[in-house]
């Protein structure tokens, strides 16, 4: 337990130090709020959507934390050529932990940032309803810990950064704009639709809705059963392909 | 192999890896008294570093038997772990913690308990004259002062043996005497047995008490430096290194580290 606990404090200590990081990931849901939230705001309107900022909002918290606990995954590739994860490797404690300690503290601080998000959405209008606000956390902590876990199983099977731009290209993009963040899928083409459903990020952003402005596609239940079962796969996923690193 | 002598901390046997065709260790067997100072020389890429990570429970042996303090780091693999200190080729430690930061997190690891995690902590620190520094972060430190604490940390669980892989690379000759020094007397007081690579044979020659040289994965010859010099008819460590080994220049591919290493240094260490 000492050893999950000290390798979970490490991200956060690491990520309360790196303030730039924290501002710099603010930029891209800030861009996506002002020029679509209030760019398509009006057309939003007038198609009877209803208000696009309240709409867009938790899609962007979403977006916030995929990047925010990807890349927290993904910096293990980092520890591994610089020397960190030897460190650890080497010490008396088992690789499970070592990875459950990892990837607590990556979800952690990907939580944090959907927060700081939240805070970023309310300062541009937003208007949630506050009630669901601890169900709402609940959601972002367990998409945290899902995109963490994924980022850390992929981390896993790379060598180096070479892969980096793929992943960014043909997941992480895709997963955001396939998910419904920006667009009803209510109203969405068949086809669409059919590959939202495929997408983990639909749910959480489904689920976010839910507790934040009480609209839902898939119904919380769904939400809530898909991620849930999902970050265990890929956590159990994750921790087999960190058992399997050889320096 | 059980009965065999117990003043030995380390003992290898048939120890061999492959990578694919590729055999970086074949067939490797030594051992190394308690209290002993022991260098293991060779050319790049001969497989010094794939020995060592073997060792040291990074690696698993395609083949061959490895004891460390009396335990099988394949399947003792915790036990093992306590045992033994290392310092790495390359730094490892969190550039973003503290000095101070960087030995609790060691220490908790080590399931050190806390008052002695403390008093070793300070004592460590004196020691490599870090102490005044303990709160900085590390990413302000140089090279030498990396590696000091490195070595602080490294035995902030008392280890019985203590490896380092080529420690005085890229440090000045002020700094390399300072550490040899402090490594010298720690294996003088606390008996500490300490195994290490370099590329420096007058360092090789001055520091170890016995030597073994590998090249393309083979130990190729084993002794002191003057038994090595005697077997070789040569006068210095170096030329008898080189009369084994031969004067060729050993090309080892660039590793994935090198490239991101390169790409560290253009990006001034930002991450991304």
């Amino acid at each position: 337990m000492q050893a999950i606990y000290i390798l979970w404090l490490r991200q956060i200590k690491r990520y309360l130090r790196s303030r730039s990081r924290i501002v710099g990931s603010l930029g891209q849901p800030a861009l996506f709020l002002v020029a679509l939230g209030f760019g398509f705001g009006p057309i939003f309107q007038k198609a009877g959507g209803g208000n696009y900022i309240d709409f867009l909002s938790p899609g962007v918290i979403a977006q916030g934390i995929l990047f925010t606990a990807i890349f927290s995954g993904i910096e293990l590739i980092w520890d591994r050529q610089f020397g960190f994860l030897k460190e650890t490797l080497v010490a008396p404690v088992s690789r499970f932990e070592i990875m459950i300690g990892r990837t607590l503290g990556g979800a952690t601080i990907s939580t944090m940032q959907g927060i700081i998000v939240l805070i970023l959405t309310l300062l541009l209008g937003f208007r949630p309803s506050l009630i669901y606000i601890p169900l709402a956390i609940f959601i972002m902590f367990l998409t945290a810990l899902l995109f963490t876990s994924l980022g850390t199983a992929i981390a896993s099977m790379l060598e180096d950064f070479q892969g980096f731009q793929l992943i960014m290209n043909f997941l992480v993009m895709p997963l955001f704009f396939l998910s419904g963040s920006l667009f009803p899928l209510s109203a969405a083409p068949e086809f669409l639709k059919i590959i939202s459903a495929a997408d983990p990020l639909s749910y959480c952003v489904d689920g976010l809705r839910f507790a934040l402005i009480g609209v839902s596609h898939f119904g919380i239940i769904t939400d809530l059963g898909v991620m849930g079962i999902l970050t265990f796969i890929i956590l159990v996923f994750g921790a087999y392909m960190f058992s399997k690193i050889q320096i | 192999m059980s009965d065999q002598n117990n003043a030995n901390i380390l003992e290898v046997f048939g120890l061999t890896k492959k990578f694919g065709e590729f055999t970086a260790v074949d067939n490797i067997s030594f051992s190394v008294e308690k209290g002993e100072i022991f260098a293991f020389l060779g050319p790049n890429g001969a497989g010094k570093s794939t020995t060592i990570k073997m060792l040291t429970t990074l690696l698993l042996p395609t083949r061959g038997t490895m004891r460390i303090n009396g335990y099988n780091p394949v399947k003792e693999q915790d036990n093992a772990r306590k045992s033994f200190g290392i310092v790495f080729q390359d730094p490892s430690l969190d550039d973003e913690l503290t000095v101070y930061e960087n030995l609790e997190f060691h220490g908790i690891l080590y399931k050190v308990s806390k008052d002695l995690r403390r008093k070793r902590m300070e004592e460590l620190l004196k020691l490599v004259d870090l102490w005044e520094r303990k709160d900085h972060l590390v990413k302000t430190f140089s090279g030498g002062m990396k590696r000091r604490l490195e070595i602080a940390r490294g035995l902030l669980h008392h280890p019985k043996i203590f490896f380092l892989d080529e420690p005085t690379i890229g440090l000045d000759p002020q700094t390399r005497n300072q550490m040899w020094s402090y490594i010298l007397d720690l294996n003088k007081k606390e008996g500490i047995t300490i195994f290490f690579t370099t590329h420096y044979m007058e360092e090789a020659e001055r520091i170890a008490q016995r030597i073994a040289i590998i090249d393309h994965g083979k130990i190729i010859a084993q002794g002191t430096s003057s038994s090595l010099e005697k077997q070789t008819k040569t006068n210095s460590l170096e030329e008898a290194f080189l009369s084994l080994t031969g004067r060729e220049i050993r090309e080892e591919e660039a590793t994935a580290s090198d490239h991101m290493r390169l790409r560290k240094a253009m990006f001034g260490g930002r991450k991304r």
